[in-house]
């Protein structure tokens, strides 16, 4: 799915050139769960940036779905975002001012998909991702957080992307909330067979993972299996009572 | 991104900001409402000064007394100051220029004119029975100054229906047989012309018309005349009888320099080039000023795009992180801008009618609202959306996305 070889990233500026990413190289499998953790600082917002097809490194190879995407234009870039990624915010990035529905099929107008198919689609997601039909008019700020998170992964999975991009997804939320949201993600995971990429610096949110990578100044310096693995919380996977 | 999205993302984000769209617009339909209602007035000046130009009678030469130094400059040309044309001038011209169709000598004066107990002061035109074909006079009651009123001196008076309405009151009947006192002397009133609808200086509804032969001896007490009408054939032939009759009078009155001529001939198309060129500067001017408040409706726009861009840097940013592409996002914002100016040329030109309309009613000036000055106003707006929202669409298209989904 994801393969990153030797890759540097460097931030030119007048007071000289900062080395966010040293020569990483890693590969995530199809249907992974990588965590990448580390303390803020340590180049792991730059990695996911780059992951995310939102930047290309400085120098090394990013092979995303076996295509070589150092080298492509921001045109080229959009189009594989928009094809094959899905991204979860921190600050969940919702529209304000409108509604849940308008969020969610916001990807699908970038995508081409036929008007008439758009809102059967974010419906469906938006009801996977445990808000029912009540909520699909609500304005987007009139939800709670825990709300306002399932409403940013139904606009993550609408257009069914093969990756998601999750960038400290439970920053916002309260243990609970965030517990509900980290579960979510390990279904997506376990039973659609979706590869994500979780970026967080707390250990308890990386163990939702099959997998961390240590980062720390701009390298790689643990690549862990996760044994002991935080399974669900609960039987029933959706939580309607956020 | 779709036509109908690209449309449906304007309508949502223009909604959600409704008073300051509102104002910006309100911005463009003051300048686009400007331009229509000031072009209209200065289109419509044009027109009326024209037609009442035209309205003096068709192929119209006028000879009047005085020194000619070119359409527009004669110094010395006041009636009855230069006693330089007389009768025989006219005879000579009747008699002599075959090109002519009718020939009207006029001797006119400003005299105080009284009516049992009504008094005005007005302008008292002796002329011919020619006069109603050359400069188109109707008649709507009795019958114009007759050959045998100028050959037998009669005291009789044709008025116009301001004078009437001066003299007699608003629309009064059975004013024909009726007598007037002009500077003190006797007339008979033997009919009333239609209105021609003229206003201000040289009003042609606010005359009295006499036999020109009792005007000479009566009033003026000479036979000087202040102008000769001629009418010509036809369009083509102005030129060529003007020089004849230039020749013709020159010759009569012994003058050898054609410079020290004194006299001068107006071609009526002279009069209407050089009327409308002045109020066609006049229109441009006044469309230059209204241009200004435009220009201040098109920063407005490219102003509020630019907070607009700031304000939504982060849905910019998450815009391009779920795959918009420059192109979609730099349309999606000149979309905007080019709606606001499309409401705004819309209303403007409502605004502009009406304005135009009440300048009409309430102040009195003919206006003329043209299909050129609407497509104008249009295509004006249009480019104000498109010049005004570039900027600021363009900012918004290069946003770097991680810095935009960062942007606080």
């Amino acid at each position: 799915m994801i393969r990153c070889e030797n890759i540097t990233k460097i931030y030119k500026s007048e007071a000289g050139d900062t080395f966010a990413l040293k020569n990483v190289s890693f590969e995530v499998r199809d249907e992974e769960f990588l965590a990448i953790m580390g303390p803020s600082g340590s180049g792991k917002s730059t990695l996911m940036h780059i992951l995310g097809c939102l930047d290309v490194p400085t120098s090394g190879k990013y092979f995303f779905d076996e295509q070589d995407i150092s080298k492509l234009s921001d045109d080229e870039l959009a189009d594989i975002r928009k094809n094959k990624i899905g991204f979860v915010f921190q600050s969940f990035n919702l529209l304000p001012r409108a509604t849940v529905l308008r969020n969610v099929t916001l990807p699908l107008i970038y995508a081409r998909v036929p008007r008439e198919n758009r809102e059967e689609k974010a419906k469906i997601e938006i009801q996977n991702a445990g808000l029912d039909e009540s909520h699909f008019y609500h304005l987007s700020n009139q939800l709670s957080g825990g709300q306002m998170q399932r409403v940013a992964i139904a606009r993550a999975l609408v257009n069914d992307p093969l990756f998601i991009l999750a960038d400290e997804p439970t920053g916002n939320l309260d243990t609970k909330t965030g517990e509900i949201v980290l579960d979510t993600f390990q279904k997506l995971n376990l039973e659609q067979k979706r590869t994500i990429v979780l970026i967080t610096h707390e250990r308890y949110v990386a163990e939702h993972a099959n997998r961390i990578i240590h980062i720390r100044d701009g390298a790689i310096v643990e690549d862990e299996k996760v044994t002991n693995k935080r399974i669900l919380t609960t039987n029933n996977f959706f939580h309607k009572d956020l | 991104m779709m036509i109908f999205d690209l449309f449906r993302e304007t309508y949502y984000a223009l909604f959600s900001n409704k008073a300051r769209s509102g104002l910006t617009i309100l911005g463009i339909v003051i300048g686009i409402g400007s331009v229509i209602a000031m072009i209209a007035v200065g289109q419509g000046s044009t027109a009326s000064i024209t037609s009442s130009i035209q309205s003096l009678g068709s192929n119209l030469l006028m000879v009047t007394p005085g020194f000619q130094r070119g359409v527009g400059t004669q110094v010395s040309a006041g009636h009855g100051s230069s006693k330089t044309l007389k009768q025989e001038d006219a005879d000579a011209i009747q008699k002599e220029i075959t090109l002519i169709k009718a020939l009207a000598p006029e001797l006119s004066s400003r005299y105080q004119i009284t009516a049992k107990g009504t008094n005005t002061n007005t302008s008292v035109v002796g002329t011919t029975a020619a006069y109603t074909t050359v400069r188109n006079v109707e008649i709507t009651e009795g019958s114009f100054i007759s050959e045998q009123n100028v050959k037998s001196l009669s005291k009789v008076a044709m008025l116009g229906p301001t004078t009437r309405d001066d003299l007699f009151g608003e629309n009064a009947t059975g004013v024909v047989g009726k007598t007037i006192r002009i500077n003190k002397i006797d007339f008979k009133v033997i009919g009333i012309t239609k209105s021609k609808g003229g206003t201000g200086f040289g009003n042609q509804d606010d005359m009295i018309f006499i036999p020109l032969t009792t005007a000479q001896r009566f009033l003026a007490g000479s036979d000087y005349l202040s102008t000769i009408y001629v009418e010509v054939v036809d369009q083509e032939s102005m030129t060529t009888a003007q020089e004849q009759i230039t020749s013709l009078l020159l010759s009569h009155h012994n003058i050898s320099n054609p410079e020290l001529a004194d006299f001068s001939i107006m071609n009526q198309a002279d009069i209407v080039a050089s009327v409308s060129s002045i109020s066609d500067t006049l229109t441009i001017l006044l469309g230059a000023i209204a241009s200004i408040s435009l220009i201040v409706g098109g920063i407005g726009i490219m102003n509020m795009m630019l907070t607009t861009v700031t304000e939504r840097t982060r849905e910019i940013g998450l815009r391009k992180a779920i795959g918009a592409k420059k192109k979609d996002i730099s349309l999606q914002f000149l979309t905007e801008s080019i709606m606001l100016t499309f409401i705004g040329g819309i209303l403007g030109i409502i605004l502009g009618w009406l304005l135009a309309w009440g300048v009409t009613q309430f102040g009195g000036i003919t206006t003329e609202i043209s299909l050129t000055s609407i497509l104008l106003a249009v295509g004006v707006s249009a480019a104000i959306g498109i010049i005004f929202g570039y900027y600021p669409a363009h900012r918004a298209a290069s946003l770097n996305p991680i810095e935009a989904l960062r942007y606080e």
